[in-house]
This record gives C-alpha cells, sequence and structure tokens, in this order.
C-alpha cells in the first residue's frame, strides 16, 4: 500500500504551537495532583562497595518528613533481573551516584534538606572508571546495540593493506557526552491500594514501553499501570527506555498509597543516572589503490560500560554499509567499569562511528590527492555493501553534489591552512552522513469517526476522525506529521482528524526511538485507515470504528533501506588564541518523502547543532578519583548556545522510495547529527592543517 | 520558616504563604499552579525559567520568593491575555521556532525582554560602538540570546522569528 500525499509534503503548523509558546503544555511535573510527596534521593558517594549503615533518624526528624526510604525497608521488587531497576534493594554499591537513599516529604525544600542529613557509611572497595583499551576485562559483546553482530570480517583486509599503494592508519576518540534534554526526567507517581493501580505521569519516549518495565519490575498487571505523557520536553534517547528514577517514583509511591509522589531529577542527576554516550576509542585503516578506490576498510572500536549491566553501543556498524570495497574488518570492544550505565544518545554508533569514518575519508583524500566530495563519490557502491541487498534508495553522491554546488565547492583551493583573513584561518571541510530506515513491529491504532454538524461544510466531511495511537511527540512533531498521515490515508482533510498520543489508555505504539516512530506508527495509521475504509467506505455513519496494527513490510529483506546525506562547514580558528568558530554549515539530505518541510527542517537543524555541539562543546569529565562526572551541570557540561551558531542551513533533494514504508519516508531524527562533527574536523583541517582526531576540539587543540 | 507574601502574576494578585527557602519558580510552578515559566537546571544556568518581573527578564529559579514581595511577575501565558498572543509569540509559531517546547516560554520572555532593552541602548559583548543605539542583527540577537538554551537546538529559527518582530517593531 502506498499513500497518496496530499497533507503529506505540506508545512502543516504543530498542532499543539499555541499552547507550546504559551506554556500552557502540561509536561510530567505539571499535571495537577491532590496533595503531593516531594521525593529526593540520597546519592552513592563512592563508586563500588558496600552501605554498611543508613542513620535516617536526624532526616526522619525533620518537620515534613513523610519518609526515608533505603534498602532496609523499602519495597521489594518482584523482579531485578535487569540491575539498573533494582533499586534500594540491598547494599550493594556499583557506580558512584547510585540511589542508596529517598526522603519523602511535604516540601521540596524539606525533602532535598533531609536528603542531606542521611547519614550513610560505607564500605570502600577499588574501583575502575577510567577507559583504557589496555584493560585485562576487555571483552568482546555477544552483540551490538540493538542485535548487530559485533565483529565482522569480509574478505582479507591484513592482505589489501599491505598490498595497498595508499594506507590511512589513524585513532580518532569521542567524549563521554550525556543527553541532556532540556526537561529533566520526571515522574510523578500515585498507587491507589484500594484498586491495585499505579499512575505515572512520566516524561518518556514511549509510554507503553514504560508500562511493561515498570509492571514487570513492581509485579503488577500490566494493565494495573497508567502512564500518561502527552508533552515531553526532548528526549534524544535518554528518556527511550525507563531508567532507576522511573523506578524509584514507583517504588516510593507504593510505600505512601494514595499520595502522589513527584520526583524530577536535578540537572547534576541527569549526569548520574539516565545514560550517556561512552567515550570511544576507534582504530581506523584504510587501504586504497592511487586513484582512492578503498581496497580495504579496518574499523576496531573500543568502548565502555558498566560492569553491573551491559549496554555495546554500535560504533563501527556505519562502515560496514558506507563504502564499496572488497576487504573489511569491523570489531567492538567493551571494558567494563564501575560507572552509571551508557545508553542511546541520538544516533548511538552512527554519531562516533561516522566522525572516525568520515575524518579518515578526509585524510585519504589528502594522502590520494583526490577532493574529498569526488573520492566519496568514487567509493560508491552499487549495493549494500553490508547485505548485499539493492538499495531501496540511496542519493548520497545528489546530496553531495548539491551541497558542493550550494556551498561553491568548486573554487576550494585544497591546500591547507592557506587563508587567513583578519587573523582567522579559515576553511572548509565535507563528510557523508547516513541512517538506516528503521521500522518497529508491535504498534497498533483505533480509529473512530463522530458526526460533527458544525462542521465548515467546505472541509468535505460530515465529521471528525478521532485517531488514537499511545505514540509520542518529544519534539519531532509527531502529533502534527501523524495528523498529515491519518489525513491522506482516510482520503480527508487534517482538520477534520485529531490524532490523540502519549497515554496508555490508548492502543499500544512502539518507542520513538532509531528514527523510526512516523515510519512505524504511519504504517500502523494507515493500516487502520485502510479497514476504516475498507469497513464503512468514504461515508461513515457516527460511531464508526477500525482497529490497525503495524503491518510487515514485504521489502524488508529484500532491500537495504537507509537515508543519506552530505554535510558541508566552514570553520574559522583564531591564529593567535585558537578560538574555533563555525560560521556556515550546510546539509543535504535524501530521506525519503520529506512528511512536513518545517517540522523535519527543524529536526534536521536540531541534529546538525548537536553535531556542532559534539564537535566543539560537549565532555563530561569523569574524575577518575571519585567516579563521578565533575562539570555536572549546564555552566561546566557546555552545549552549544544561540551564539555558536552561525549561518545553518538544512534541505533535501525529492527522493521517491515505494518500498520503506506507505508513507515513503525515512526517518530523520538521528541522521542530521551524523557526520556534522566529522565535516568541522575536516574543514578546521583544511583552516589550520592541524588534525583533529578528537572531539570535542577547544582552543588548545590549535594553540601548538 | 514561612513566610506571607504577595506576587502579581500575569496581572493578578495572589497572597501565599511560602518556605523562606522557596524560589519564584517553584512558587509560580508548586503554589500557584503557573506551570509557564520550566525548570531546566534551578541553577540559573540554562534560561527555561525566564519571566518578567516588573518589564525586565530574571531568572525565576536564582529569585527567591521573599525577596518578590509585591512585584508583577509575566509569564509566557501571561504574554497571551484571553488568548491573544504576543508579536513574539506569533513569530515563533511562524518560524516554528521551537520543537519540544520546553525552553520556549523562557526563550518567549526572554526575547520580550531582550528587545525591550535593546530598544533602551543597552550593548551586548558584540556590540561595536557601546554608546551607539544597538542594530539588532542575527549577532546581535544570538548573543544577547544565549542564556536561554535549546537541547533541541531551535536556534536557528528562534533568530529568525525574533528579527521579524524586530523588523515589524521598526518599521511600526
Ligand atoms: S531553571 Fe532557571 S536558569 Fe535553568
Ligand atoms: S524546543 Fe526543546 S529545548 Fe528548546
Amino acid at each position: 500500500m502506498t499513500l497518496t500525499p496530499d497533507a503529506m509534503g505540506r508545512a502543516l503548523p504543530r498542532i499543539e504551537g499555541g499552547q507550546k509558546v504559551a506554556g500552557t503544555a502540561r509536561y510530567a511535573f505539571e499535571h495537577p495532583v491532590v496533595g503531593p510527596l516531594y521525593l529526593h534521593p540520597v546519592q552513592s558517594t563512592i563508586a563500588r562497595g558496600r552501605v554498611t549503615a543508613i542513620d535516617t533518624s536526624t532526616a526522619e526528624a525533620l518537620d515534613g518528613v513523610v519518609a526515608v526510604l533505603t534498602h532496609e525497608n523499602a519495597p521489594r521488587l518482584a523482579d531485578t533481573s535487569d540491575a539498573e531497576f533494582a533499586v534500594l534493594q540491598d547494599d550493594t554499591v556499583a557506580f558512584r551516584g547510585q540511589y542508596v537513599a529517598a526522603v519523602l516529604a511535604e516540601r521540596s525544600e524539606t525533602a532535598r534538606e533531609a536528603a542531606e542529613l542521611v547519614e550513610v557509611t560505607y564500605d570502600q572497595q577499588d574501583h575502575h572508571v577510567e577507559l583504557d583499551e589496555d584493560s585485562p576485562d576487555l571483552y568482546a559483546p555477544d552483540v551490538v546495540n540493538p542485535s548487530f553482530e559485533t565483529d565482522e570480517t569480509v574478505g582479507d583486509p591484513e592482505a589489501a593493506l599491505e598490498s595497498a599503494p595508499v594506507t590511512v592508519r589513524q585513532t580518532y576518540t569521542t567524549a563521554m557526552t550525556h543527553n541532556n534534554p532540556m526537561e529533566p526526567h520526571t515522574t510523578v507517581a500515585t498507587w491507589d491500594a484500594e484498586d491495585g493501580r499505579l499512575t505515572l505521569f512520566e516524561s518518556t519516549q514511549g509510554v507503553s514501553a514504560v508500562r511493561t518495565a515498570v509492571a514487570g519490575v513492581l509485579g503488577l498487571e500490566t494493565g494495573s499501570v497508567d502512564v500518561i505523557s502527552p508533552h515531553v520536553g526532548g528526549g534524544f534517547g535518554s528518556k527511550g527506555t525507563p531508567h532507576a528514577n522511573t523506578v524509584l517514583a514507583a517504588l516510593a509511591a507504593r510505600a505512601v498509597p494514595g499520595r502522589p509522589v513527584k520526583y524530577a531529577l536535578t540537572r547534576q542527576q541527569m549526569f548520574d543516572l539516565v545514560g550517556y554516550r561512552t567515550p570511544t576509542i576507534q582504530h581506523v585503516t584504510l587501504g586504497a589503490e592511487a586513484d582512492g578506490r578503498l581496497t580495504a576498510i579496518v574499523h576496531d572500536v573500543v568502548e565502555q560500560t558498566a560492569r553491573f549491566k551491559e549496554f555495546a553501543e554500535q560504533t563501527a556498524v556505519y562502515s560496514r554499509s558506507m563504502y564499496a570495497t572488497q576487504n573489511r574488518r569491523t570489531s567492538h570492544r567493551l571494558v567494563p567499569l564501575d560507572v552509571g550505565v551508557p545508553s542511546w544518545m541520538r544516533a548511538p554508533g552512527e554519531a562516533p562511528g561516522s566522525f572516525a569514518a568520515e575524518v579518515a575519508m578526509d585524510e585519504l583524500a589528502v594522502a590520494t590527492g583526490i577532493d574529498p566530495v569526488e573520492l566519496r563519490i568514487r567509493n560508491e557502491p552499487a549495493v549494500s555493501p553490508a547485505s548485499g541487498l539493492p538499495f531501496s534508495s540511496r542519493h548520497l553522491v545528489d546530496c553531495l553534489r548539491r551541497g558542493a554546488d550550494r556551498f561553491a565547492w568548486r573554487l576550494r583551493d585544497p591546500r591547507p591552512r592557506a587563508r587567513l583573513v583578519d587573523g582567522w584561518w579559515i576553511g572548509t571541510g565535507v563528510a557523508a552522513s547516513s541512517y538506516p530506515t528503521n521500522s518497529m513491529p508491535g504498534s497498533s491504532a483505533v480509529i473512530r469517526f463522530h458526526v460533527d454538524p458544525s462542521l465548515d461544510p467546505a472541509l468535505g466531511a460530515a465529521g471528525r476522525y478521532e485517531v488514537e495511537i499511545a505514540a509520542a511527540d518529544i519534539g519531532t512533531g509527531a502529533r502534527t506529521v501523524l495528523t498529515q498521515i491519518a489525513a491522506d490515508a482516510l482520503g480527508v482533510r487534517p482538520e477534520t482528524v485529531h490524532v490523540a498520543i502519549g497515554d496508555t489508555a490508548l492502543p499500544p505504539a512502539t518507542t520513538a526511538g532509531g528514527s523510526s516512530g512516523t515510519a512505524s506508527w504511519g504504517a500502523t495509521i494507515a493500516d487502520a485507515a485502510d479497514r476504516f475504509r475498507d469497513k464503512w467506505g468514504d461515508d461513515p455513519s457516527d460511531g464508526a470504528q477500525a482497529d490497525g496494527s503495524m503491518p510487515d513490510n514485504p521489502y524488508s529483506g529484500r532491500y537495504a533501506m537507509s537515508a543519506y546525506g552530505a554535510h558541508f562547514a566552514e570553520v574559522a580558528v583564531h591564529a593567535d588564541t585558537g578560538e574555533v568558530r563555525v560560521p556556515r554549515m550546510l546539509g543535504v539530505f535524501a530521506a525519503g518523502r520529506i512528511l512536513n518541510p518545517d517540522t523535519a527542517r527543524s529536526q534536521l537543524l536540531g541534529g546538525m547543532t548537536m553535531g556542532l555541539s559534539m564537535a566543539l562543546h560537549e565532555e563530561s569529565v569523569l574524575d577518575p578519583r571519585s567516579g563521578h562526572v565533575i562539570n555536572h551541570d549546564l555552566a561546566n557540561y557546555h552545549v552549544t548556545a544561540h551564539a555558536d551558531v552561525g549561518v545553518m542551513e538544512a534541505e533535501w533533494i525529492d527522493e521517491e522510495d515505494p518500498y520503506v514504508n506507505p508513507m515513503g519516508c525515512k526517518g530523520i531524527g538521528e541522521i542530521g547529527i551524523v557526520g556534522a562533527a566529522a565535516a568541522i574536523a575536516n574543514a578546521a583541517h583544511h583552516a589550520t592543517g592541524v588534525r583533529m582526531r578528537s572531539v570535542p576540539m577547544t582552543l588548545d587543540d590549535f594553540v601548538v | 520558616m514561612d513566610a506571607t507574601l504577595t506576587l502579581v502574576v500575569d496581572g493578578r494578585p495572589t497572597t501565599l504563604t511560602v518556605d523562606t527557602r522557596t524560589t519564584v519558580l517553584d512558587a509560580l510552578r508548586e503554589h500557584l499552579d503557573a506551570t509557564s515559566p520550566k525548570k531546566g537546571c534551578d541553577h540559573g544556568q540554562c534560561g527555561s525559567c525566564t519571566v518578567l518581573c516588573n518589564g525586565r527578564r530574571v531568572l525565576a529559579c536564582l529569585s527567591l520568593a521573599v525577596a518578590h514581595d509585591g512585584d508583577e511577575i509575566t509569564t509566557a501565558e501571561g504574554l497571551a491575555p484571553e488568548g491573544e498572543r504576543h508579536a513574539v509569540q506569533v513569530a515563533f509559531l511562524e518560524a516554528d521556532a521551537y520543537q519540544c517546547g520546553y525552553c520556549t516560554p523562557g526563550q518567549i520572555c526572554s526575547a520580550v525582554g531582550m528587545l525591550d532593552e535593546a530598544a533602551a541602548g543597552h550593548p551586548s559583548a558584540v556590540s561595536g560602538d557601546v554608546a551607539a543605539p544597538p542594530t539588532l542583527d542575527r549577532t546581535e540577537i544570538a548573543e544577547r540570546m544565549s542564556g536561554n538554551l535549546c537541547r533541541c537546538a531551535a536556534y536557528v529559527n528562534i533568530v529568525t522569528a525574533i528579527e521579524r518582530v524586530h523588523a515589524g517593531e521598526t518599521a511600526r
């Protein structure tokens, strides 16, 4: 089934826009509740060991403190197989910042004060928190996120490198970074003991996943947990899966039946408990003919995980499908450390992996004397290098050409350190980008029709279509885009469609992750609309209803499906101070049908800006002595601010792809960040002649 | 220790009793159900909590409620009385100058305050001649808005929205 676009492709303004500019859209902490208690946790001050004693008496004596939960008195959890969720269940400390107690009080000020009065005694053990690729604990995980093979060898890369006329062999590193959505992770939990129901106002990328996880951990029926999340203040992956904070709030709510427990993480706690991007050490070797054609790609990655729970970022996977070569090896090794568990952060795998791969390509361009745009075009594969399947569509070359044109690339003097303007070294760089086109099985939707005589006859419908699906809009524009999809699937005007999302009272939906939301929920809605029209035709009666579910894609396994893009960046580096500025960035993408140009452009620009942030600003500094991130706030952990952004443009080529899904769309939430940091690093090299193999790059890197 | 004070929030005077440690932000959000200002950091580092206090932009998380007895606090919600949107809000909608919307009320209050500061002749760190009336180009706007972080990174569109409002105001 393929939808005929009418509403799709238009710049429909965001449906909840009016509420967002007034601030009346309610986020998790803001739903009115009666008689709330405020939760403030106590966190471990050691990275590894045991709690030997907790004295809560001073805290409990404080006026307004209702309870202090510790591993000694907290309710028992039904399922602690996921160690991240085993909150306050025993005396072990697995990382610095772990929850060791929690105060519930009538006032937030009291809760915080009391938390400081809880006295915890530890038996401290030696810890290891530094990523060291020579660690004796280094191991190969069974798979890497989500289920890619850990290692892969094609042909004979060592032999090919041996005989390659040109080789580039370098090590690249990326920093530990934290997602830091502006809205902190938040739960407001209420336990109704009589009915055995738990209600969570939650800030999440997927209410259905939270419901399943929390029900399992607490030993409740899935249907006894309600999760409500109409508006979410960003996530970028950290809200893609529940973390310990949600379990803590739910656990606390069970200890005080009838009282809503409000818990929003402080910004500092956001650096301890809700995931981060692992630092990476990446060894890349490229072998090529003198004409730039790749004969071998080797991409070996070392990164960290927590000792208590594994997360394996798929960093080298990018190199499996990007460029044509007969010989290839990719591998992942993990060092388990006494740290919080890493997790998803915007384009896990692709973002750090593309940095190494695309800077290495730039180094190969310099080594062979071939223009870096042309070098990528020469290595364009005919079929997917990873699977051997034909591409459903791949327009990387068009993106590169269009971008080169827009960036006046042909006028570029290829020599590095050749342009000094008013004391600034100026250069330009390019990098390619790709992100897989994912769809997740498991969503369902309901469409219901209500006659509405007050409706404007010009809209051509006798009533309104209610579309229900427990999807999430974390700022992506999902609510709006799903309305457009539903309108086209039903053959009606978007004004007559109302899409309800973000509530487990609605049919379950998959999580907003892997840039799969629109594709998965959209195909589900299209299926429901199909059934609706089969059943009721185009003139439904009041109360007409149909359900749908995520259909299988008959083309999956027959085509390789990804979005592609090309980043171009201009960098200025101050000759005396080394200050780095990025006056200009351009991204050109090929991502199937763009369903809403306004929200799409915003998302792509957002991803590119996060790439700028990765290139210049973001680095979580872990103190090896204490095991905690010392720059754990927004004054010391820098993210790109207004003044860091120069001229930044995102555009796309029109791409028709009949194979990916009924909408012909590819996910765009993550591709903007992929390759962006590499383009900036490559431009910095062109500007200064100093090769940047580590991000973030800072001014001291340029002052030699 | 508690204190009783009056805040005039979006034009409505309200008397409330709060812990003396309560910030203006928590007084608004937790005591008055005025949740338009957001809490992003509680440390004056993100700008999400920006409100106008007697017409000037302030960070509500860095202000103790007891120090603001009698003050007029305007939130983004108060900029749109009875749904009549402020020019900055209209421009934000038209430029798609937001994504998740969490930083947005703060960005909007900050923009309103910033435009007034510029109109009053206040220079910024990037103003060439600090004595001359500032010219609000994109660089000036971005510099003056840099206390308001947006993790979704709607920056390009936010600056465009403010540029348009300023152009409209200047034209009038
Ligand atoms: S919440 Fe006030 S500046 Fe961040
Ligand atoms: S719109 Fe999401 S943080 Fe600004």
